[in-house]
């Protein structure tokens, strides 16, 4: 089994912010990240997968066809837009690197043809990251 | 949905590697320059893992505001611009960065509460890193 990881960037804007909760508690759980104008980050996507290397071609998967797929299933919903606003998901969910991880997770495992999805991590910054292995 | 979050902190702190269970000599072979008894600095840098099922109202795994206190206030704290050879954890211990991941993976491990504690990696410098799980095998 061999694991090859492909790196991506993005960027975006979110906030935090559960409809359920006082405005109180918004402010008081989300602190500034409550904030509803909205802030971005600079996103690093790093998607692992596994598999064994093809005799044939020497490759664990496609490294063209793992970059379009990250391209198309997650960078061309989510980069310069506010996630909030106009990404699925997050219409229900708060944008959190939690919830973004296994977003881009959902979006990712069933579109990868031979490799198997090991590990989605997003870097939120360069101080804080979150893994996300498919985990229930 | 269980993730795993991983939060880094900046630490700059002095030492001294020597130890009283070998003769001088022994010291010089096994630490060389880290002997120096005038002590030397490191700006360290610690990754704190934690981890947990999702909750649905946050969207967090736990309050970054929660893990950031503790670890400002009982690790960062105490170790930043101090010389780890004066403190208590190190008067019987060689405050290698190995002692010392060790000594912050059990100062969480028995305070931090709002989260399971994966584990710690602590970088001495950009070129060495060490990490500890309590034992555990280390998830890659």
């Amino acid at each position: 089994m061999v694991y090859l990881t492909r790196k991506a960037e993005f960027s975006a804007s979110h906030y935090y912010h559960n409809p359920d909760f006082t405005p109180e508690q918004n402010r008081a759980i989300f602190g500034k990240c409550n904030n509803p104008n909205g802030h971005g980050h600079n996103y690093t996507l790093e998607v692992t997968v596994k598999g064994e290397v093809d005799p044939r071609s020497g490759f664990v998967v496609d490294l063209k066809q793992l970059k379009e797929v990250m391209h198309r299933e997650v960078l061309d919903a989510m980069d310069h837009r506010f996630l909030n606003k106009e990404v699925p998901e997050f219409l229900t969910q708060i944008p959190t690197t939690e919830n973004l991880a296994i977003a881009c997770w959902q979006r990712l495992e069933t579109k990868l043809q031979k490799a198997k999805l090991h590990r989605v991590r997003v870097y939120e910054t360069s101080d804080l990251f979150v893994d996300f292995y498919g985990e229930p | 949905m269980k993730a795993h979050l991983t939060r880094r902190y900046r630490f700059s702190a002095s030492h001294r590697l020597n130890s009283e269970r070998m003769s001088a000599e022994e010291n010089l072979a096994a630490y060389g320059k880290c002997n120096n008894p005038h002590g030397h600095g490191h700006n360290y840098t610690l990754e704190v893992t934690v981890s947990g099922q999702v909750d649905p109202r946050t969207g967090m795994i736990c309050n970054l505001v929660d893990l950031d206190g503790f670890v400002s206030r009982e690790v960062v704290a105490r170790y930043d611009l101090e010389n780890l050879n004066m403190l208590q954890e190190f008067s019987q211990t060689v405050p290698t960065t190995e002692n010392l991941c060790v000594e912050i993976y059990e100062i969480l491990h028995r305070g931090f509460q709002k989260a399971h504690l994966e584990g710690v990696r602590l970088e001495e410098t950009m070129m060495n890193s060490f990490e500890y799980a309590g034992g555990s095998e280390i998830r890659r």
